[in-house]
């Protein structure tokens, strides 16, 4: 009966604070509903410098062939190697295509010619990518003039395996499909991550922890009563976060919403203990803050939301397995995308079920009703 | 009283003024060095975040698991299977035992693609020519899925070359592909200097507006303002203090990057500290801006920690390409002091480019700096309501 009076001052409390309330209602909305449209690492666009030293027929039908690609835009036109460099390092190209003032000749006469492609490679996946998309454009333009030359000989190297490149569950290779459901999971685990970690630590500097300590009220009831509003406050988040995620991207879990309920009930609950946890380690809101802060951006950082788990190396792997947020995302991203059910994700469930009883049993533990 | 502060400030020479200054920087001092453990985090939490997310931050898609259906079995398919994983790009997953354990594959999430060869892969190629290999590639992640599947066709393409054993093909054009600046495709090169510029930006604001906030919520900033000082000067004197705790964190953070995360400093060692002086300015100002319009400590901490964040992991172009966005979302991207510093530390870090190519980033931290500064302190209340 005590828990019903505990919970219902936590949630005067909170309501009490109006930048809080403000913050549940308008935080998921603003920022879902703006940011995954900015998480693209498509490479498109490619901004392209070109040096045709050549000036015949075949060399300006490759750059024509070039040009009239989706990826690239020629920027530059330049015959200097070094004014080309100087495009590059002033951002204004990515690629340069040096075709050299022999490439006819060789070409037609020595039945081979080389091209010279520097792609700026700061952005190691950019530059990469581009300049094989490069260096795939030249390949096909190579067999066109190879048809042309010896139309008999050229049918032989064609291919004998035919590959399929079927890309199931988002085929249009979209980011935001992606995206958005681990956006979701981030605007979830920072609300419900931030708000209890200040919860304990404020009503200690207030002094009003006292009260609660001189109550017959026992620790197990007193973090229940201060979990529990928590909870409350992600299933409005994570609604919202439904309603925009429709709204905004046209996006609706093709699993079943009861799934994302289920793991979401378990993830914020693990969350928001480990928030009291902190809470009742911090002395001061100031520690609190700066700790909460560092473990939840290296959940996010550590979670596989930006790049894949698996390109990390091992160690980083092994970090990466204690962050709740891993297990999350990829379950958000599971039922969002493939309709996967609960019976799929039996494992990850289980482990987020042994992170929410470790968090919550260590709040109960480290809160300390008399002072020493 | 007021009429008494007015006619002491008139009779203080610049010397007292300073030495009233430097009792306030002190005064920070104390209150940061006595509060070890906030002071321990701050010093060691850049570091910890710099290896972790420099690390961890990697476009470059190696290890991908694979599962393969192969109902023909024979030295083809066996072949290319072992074909692909030879370069650490795949990892055998699972051999599927019938087509329709490919959606309870996908489903669970084990693997990234599945690979399907036809049957009598082996004969079809041999006498009708043509066999058919299917890559599933799982698109949920759109940059593996376009990776993996480029990868496998290449490997793919290359066992059958070998097959076929053409080693010289007319009219052959060649591209000789040099990649500039980072030649070895590190992604530490692309994501150190991101993640330097999220975590000064974060820090420094975090640091100052909650400092502030915290003697406004202890009702100790009134007592600071009715002291004789002027209120811009009680204001800077917060600043100062964390001013020098950021320059200690630049050197720790320059010296990980270079010598843990192996991020070269290719230009002016110079220039880099000027232009990181001057943004480590810039977030301070913007703590000080944050603070002047809250009065809790929690709600500087949320807008400082959260409400920061998001825009700057996500628009700075730190992570994700700023030609990519939408246009609205990169004039947003131009007003986050991050996205200046990024581009240019990756400008002199790692292209050694000189001071010239960053004059244009230069001046506009400069002026955001003056208007974030000016901003903030036509918001201060130096009147107590």
């Amino acid at each position: 009966m005590i828990l019903k009076y505990l919970i219902e001052k936590e949630f005067k409390q909170i309501k009490r604070n109006k930048f809080l309330s403000r913050l549940v209602f308008l935080f998921p909305f603003m920022m879902l509903a703006v940011l995954p449209q900015a998480a693209n690492f498509e490479v498109k666009d490619i901004n392209l410098c070109v040096m045709d030293n050549n000036h015949t027929t075949y060399s300006q039908r490759l750059v024509q062939k070039i040009a009239a690609s989706d990826y690239f835009h020629i920027t530059t036109i330049s015959t200097d190697y070094r004014q080309a460099l100087k495009s590059i390092e002033l951002d204004k190209s990515d690629i340069i295509l040096e075709i050299p003032g022999t490439f006819e000749q060789d070409l037609i006469r020595n039945q081979a010619a080389n091209v010279m492609i520097s792609a700026n490679a700061v952005n190691g996946m950019k530059g990469g990518l581009g300049s094989s998309y490069l260096a795939g454009i030249l390949a096909e333009y190579n067999s066109e003039i190879r048809v042309e030359l010896m139309p008999i000989t050229a049918k032989i190297t064609q291919s004998g395996i035919d590959i399929t490149k079927i890309f199931r569950f988002n085929p249009e290779l979209k980011y935001k499909y992606m995206m958005v459901p681990a956006i979701m999971v981030m605007l979830l685990t920072m609300i419900c991550g931030f708000l209890p970690a200040f919860n304990i630590v404020s009503e200690k500097e207030n002094g009003t922890i006292e009260q609660m300590n001189v109550t017959p009220v026992n620790k197990f009831i007193l973090i229940l009563s201060k979990l529990i509003p928590y909870w409350v406050i992600g299933f409005i988040v994570l609604n919202i976060c439904f309603g925009v995620a429709w709204l905004f991207y046209g996006m609706w879990p093709k699993g079943s919403l009861l799934t994302i309920y289920l793991f979401a009930s378990v993830h914020v609950l693990s969350i928001s203990g480990l928030g009291l946890v902190i809470s009742n380690y911090a002395k001061t809101l100031q520690q609190a803050m700066f700790m909460a802060f560092f473990i939840i951006i290296t959940f996010i950082f550590m979670s596989g939301l930006y790049t894949p788990v698996d390109n990390m190396p091992q160690w980083a792997q092994y970090i990466s397995d204690i962050s709740p947020l891993k297990y999350f995302i990829r379950v958000m991203r599971l039922v969002y995308l493939k309709g996967s059910s609960t019976a799929d994700l039996i494992k990850p469930f289980l482990t987020l079920c042994g992170f929410a009883v470790v968090f919550n049993s260590w709040a109960v533990f480290s809160y300390r009703k008399s002072s020493n | 009283m007021s009429q008494s502060t007015i006619s002491a400030e008139k009779k203080r020479t610049p010397r007292e003024n300073w030495m009233f200054f430097m009792a306030f920087v002190r005064k920070e001092f104390y209150h940061i060095s006595r509060d070890r453990m906030t002071m321990l985090i701050l010093l060691v939490m850049p570091i910890l975040m710099l290896v972790l997310f420099g690390y961890a931050l990697n476009t470059e898609v190696k290890n991908s698991k694979i599962a393969v259906y192969d109902p023909s079995h024979d030295d083809v398919t066996r072949a290319i299977i072992e074909k692909l994983q030879i370069n650490n790009y795949f990892v055998l997953h699972k051999m599927l035992k019938s087509p329709d354990e490919v959606d309870k594959c996908f489903k669970s999430g084990e693997v990234a693609m599945i690979i399907v060869f036809s049957e009598n892969f082996y004969e079809n190629l041999l006498h009708g020519g043509h066999a058919q290999i299917q890559l599933l590639a799982d698109g949920s992640d759109p940059n593996t899925a376009s990776t993996i599947t480029a990868y496998a066709t290449n490997i793919i393409a290359g066992y059958q070359q070998d097959l076929l054993k053409m080693d010289k093909i007319p009219y052959q054009i060649t591209p000789e592909i040099k990649l500039l600046y980072n030649p070895s495709m590190v992604a530490a090169y692309n994501f150190v200097p991101g993640v330097m510029g999220m975590i000064i930006l974060l820090i420094c604001a975090m640091m100052t507006s909650v400092s502030i906030a915290r003697e406004k919520e202890n009702g100790t900033m009134e007592i600071l303002l009715v002291s004789p000082m002027k209120p811009l000067y009680v204001i800077l004197s917060k600043a100062v203090p964390y001013f020098f705790l950021s320059i200690v964190n630049l050197f720790t953070i320059l010296v990980v990057s270079v010598f843990v995360m192996g991020v070269p400093i290719a230009g002016s060692f110079f220039w880099l500290i000027v232009l990181s002086l001057l943004y480590i300015f810039v977030s301070l100002a913007l703590g000080l801006l944050i603070s002047s319009v809250v009065n809790t400590q929690m709600a500087a901490m949320l807008i400082s920690a959260m409400g920061l964040m998001m825009p700057v992991m996500l628009l700075s172009g730190m992570l994700f390409p700023s030609e990519n966005m939408p246009l609205f979302l990169q004039l947003i991207g131009d007003t986050i002091p991050a996205k200046w510093y990024i581009e240019a530390v990756k400008k002199i870090m790692i292209k050694g480019l000189g001071v010239g190519a960053i004059l244009n980033e230069l001046a506009i931290l400069s002026v955001m700096a003056v208007a974030l500064i000016s901003i903030s302190l036509r918001n201060f209340k130096i009147r107590l309501e």
